[in-house]
């Protein structure tokens, strides 16, 4: 299997925390995999980006071609629409549908949206309202993740072991909020698929 | 059992060093190179083993305290990121000519791009400057693994090593396995201890002996386990890959490669892999991130030779970091079909927290500067410098670290009022102190501001080197008492803020403002403890 994903979203949005699970996920699984991440100053409320491939092959590069990722998962519907050319023509968008407004210049919301749709194959969720419903705000990363997870390439059980074992130190009550955050983004994909 | 760890390409140096018997770590904060450090400071093992790894004040003072850590025969490492090197770079090249006893490896950091950078400036040439070997990983495993190598040639050859990354590398992660661990040095003093000494009778008779040791460096290079040649059976192209370039040329073969390729990770060029390939090729492609420092090698003044593609050719970009993708071309490949870029999406460039302390500083500046005709703001490296940005476009020059101070007394002694200086409490510490005594000692007419949040904040918020004790410094350094002035930036100090800023550019001389409010990103994770 290969599963090339493009992550993104604002930074402090806690795109990492997803990479984490899915990365954790992958590791169980015997699976090989390199995960870019950025730090430094764009992370100060600016776009941010992390290239997550995962393999049954050893990876080669840290960077995803262009045209040759499976998945974008974004937390901000502009941020998703960024990395565009770096989708493959068969690729899934999975993305938050709720901006994340922090520049004057930020376009039209309606005519992001519908570039997203005008992607063949899309999942648009407002996770923001639906981890607030569920779980908290805290997990809409989470819910994104639960979202994403038909089409990652792993099993949604083992990607449910990945979150219990990532978020068990900080106890039974945060493991059960991000799995009701993750069922909750899932059962909407699944939904809409 | 610790067989196999997912670490960043920069973990995995840690964890490399640790394992090759590492006794202390000395850096200074920078990015792409921050998270070595703090990999050791987070590790139980280098806890136990009481392995140093506090913050240096800059890279100098750790390039030194590494020199003399080696100096009594223990294994020193030493990171910066690129710019560092230019901090260090007395210390370094100058360790190179003294030698080392225990071993000693510098990590230079390199951000091709500048993603958080101020150039794009080659650490490879700082290393072919002071004559040592060079090491360049292609993956994390690799650097897990040339880190020992490293330590071995350092102790074998008496001399430090560079050990170069690149942004890419250092910030991505995989797994890696872990080989068996090794026990530190014991103490032990070098065994030539005139060497250490270099005055002129002395330098004059070590700078033979390193030029007599480049032999040997490049007979070590050119073994095939670190600088490897892969035969293939189109000659029409030779391709040398060097670090992660290996990688992006990779990622377009997967396995069906027919152009001889030469994988570099270690420095100097071994010439005897390379004169294989120039006699049996009829031209190379140089892939390498950064400037091009192997293909201007290989070009040559004149470059009358085999016929050699890259940055300077034009068949690679000159600028930025290789990608898997710029280099489809220069290979014969077609670049594959994509979606357009939306045309919607537009730049959202970083920008200072909300409810930062640096906001309410800026805020007060603009307001007071605007009374004044020609106010001109020198600032400096650090979270601030996104003042230059919207919404509050306050300063004026950015250059390198300690810079705003010097700037702000050379235009004032040149007649600029106000000139004014903005730097953070860790890039103060860093390299703005011995500027301000300088302007002390001239009395130059400056208002310097130490908008201080009590951490180095662009990097993560690591420990700043003079939390707590900076009206002692400026006291210390002659800044008089009645002109330090400290005052907590909260929009509701505004009137006070701006008073103090006023009355402190209308004296003529030197003084310091000092705003103090704890970072905001460092509080909220103060207050989680």
């Amino acid at each position: 299997m290969k599963t090339d994903i493009v992550l993104s979203g604002v930074g402090g949005q806690g795109i990492l925390s997803i990479a984490t699970v899915l990365g954790e996920a992958a590791i169980k699984e015997g699976l090989y995999i390199k995960q870019a991440e950025v730090h430094g100053m764009s992370q100060r409320g600016g776009d941010v980006q992390s290239n997550l491939r995962i393999s049954s092959e050893p990876i080669m590069s840290d960077l995803i071609p262009l045209g040759k990722a499976d998945l974008i998962i974004s937390l901000e519907p502009m941020e998703a629409l960024r990395y565009l050319p770096y989708l493959s023509k068969e690729g899934w968008i999975i993305t938050n549908s709720a901006p994340f407004v922090n520049i004057g210049n930020y376009p039209e919301l309606e005519k992001l949206l519908d570039a997203v749709k005008a992607v063949k194959n899309h999942v648009l969720i407002d996770v923001d309202t639906l981890a607030k419903e569920v779980a908290s705000p805290r997990a809409s990363n989470i819910v994104l993740l639960g979202a994403a997870a038909p089409f990652v390439g792993i099993e949604t059980d083992k990607l449910e072991e990945g979150i219990r074992r990532i978020f068990g130190r900080k106890g039974e009550q945060i493991v059960e909020m991000n799995l009701k955050a993750f069922r909750a983004g899932l059962e909407y994909a699944l939904k809409s698929k | 059992m610790k067989d196999k760890l997912l670490l960043l390409g920069d973990e995995a140096i840690a964890q490399g060093a640790l394992d090759a018997g590492l006794s202390g770590v000395y850096a200074y904060p920078g990015t792409p190179s921050t998270e070595i450090t703090e990999y050791i400071q987070g590790s139980s093992e280098a806890k136990e083993r009481k392995v140093h790894c506090q913050w240096s004040s800059n890279e100098k003072t750790a390039m030194e305290a590494a020199l003399g850590m080696s100096y009594v025969g223990k294994r020193s490492m030493v990171c910066m990121k690129h710019v560092g090197m230019n901090v260090a770079a007395d210390a370094f090249v100058n360790a190179a000519m003294s030698g080392v006893n225990g071993g000693l490896v510098v990590v230079a950091a390199d951000d091709p791009s500048m993603h958080s950078s101020q150039n794009e400036q080659d650490s490879r040439f700082y290393g072919k400057f002071a004559m040592i070997p060079v090491f360049e990983p292609s993956t994390q495993q690799e650097a897990y693994d040339l880190i020992k190598r490293a330590f071995d040639v350092s102790e074998r050859f008496k001399v430090p090593v560079l050990f170069r990354m690149v942004t890419r590398l250092a910030h991505s992660r995989a797994v890696v396995t872990l080989s068996e661990a090794r026990e530190e040095n014991k103490l032990s003093y070098p065994t030539n201890p005139r060497q250490w000494v270099l005055m002129p009778l002395v330098a004059k008779v070590r700078y033979k002996e390193l030029i007599a040791q480049q032999e040997d460096f490049l007979k070590d290079s050119e073994s095939l386990e670190v600088n490897k040649y892969i035969d293939g059976t189109d000659k029409s192209m030779g391709i040398i890959a060097c670090g992660i370039a290996y990688n992006y040329l990779m990622e377009n073969y997967r396995g069906k490669l027919n152009y001889p390729v030469l994988k570099v990770s270690q420095y100097p060029l071994p010439k005897k892999q390379i004169a294989k390939m120039v006699a049996e090729c009829e031209s190379i492609l140089v892939l390498e991130d950064g400037q091009p420092i192997v293909e201007e090698a290989l070009r040559g003044l004149l470059d009358n030779g085999i016929k050699v593609k890259g940055r300077m050719s034009g068949e690679l970009p000159r600028t930025g970091e290789l990608t898997p993708d710029c280099i489809v071309e220069a290979l014969g490949l077609t670049p594959a079909e994509v979606y357009p870029a939306s045309e919607l999406v537009v730049p959202r460039p970083p920008a200072l927290c909300m409810g930062c302390g640096h906001r309410d500083m800026y805020a007060a500046l603009n307001e007071v500067v605007r009374e004044y005709e020609n106010a001109k703001v020198f600032s400096d490296i650090g979270c601030y410098t996104l003042g230059f940005l919207a919404p509050f476009h306050a300063i004026h020059s950015v250059i390198d670290m300690g810079a705003s101070i010097t700037m702000a007394k050379g235009a004032a002694d040149a007649g600029q009022f106000p000139s004014i200086a903005v730097i953070g409490d860790s890039t103060f510490t860093h390299s703005g102190m011995t500027g301000l005594l300088d302007a002390v000692n001239e009395k130059s007419n400056i208002t310097v501001i130490i908008s201080d949040n009590l951490t180095t904040g662009m990097t993560g918020g690591q420990d700043s080197a003079g939390t707590g004790k900076f009206e002692q410094i400026c006291q210390g350094i002659g800044v008089e008492p009645e002109h330090i002035r400290v005052v907590v930036p909260l929009p509701k100090n505004m009137e006070e803020m701006k008073n103090i800023i006023r009355e402190e550019i209308n004296y003529n001389g030197v003084s310091v403002i000092i705003p103090r409010r704890e970072c905001i990103q460092t509080a909220r994770r103060h207050a989680k403890k």
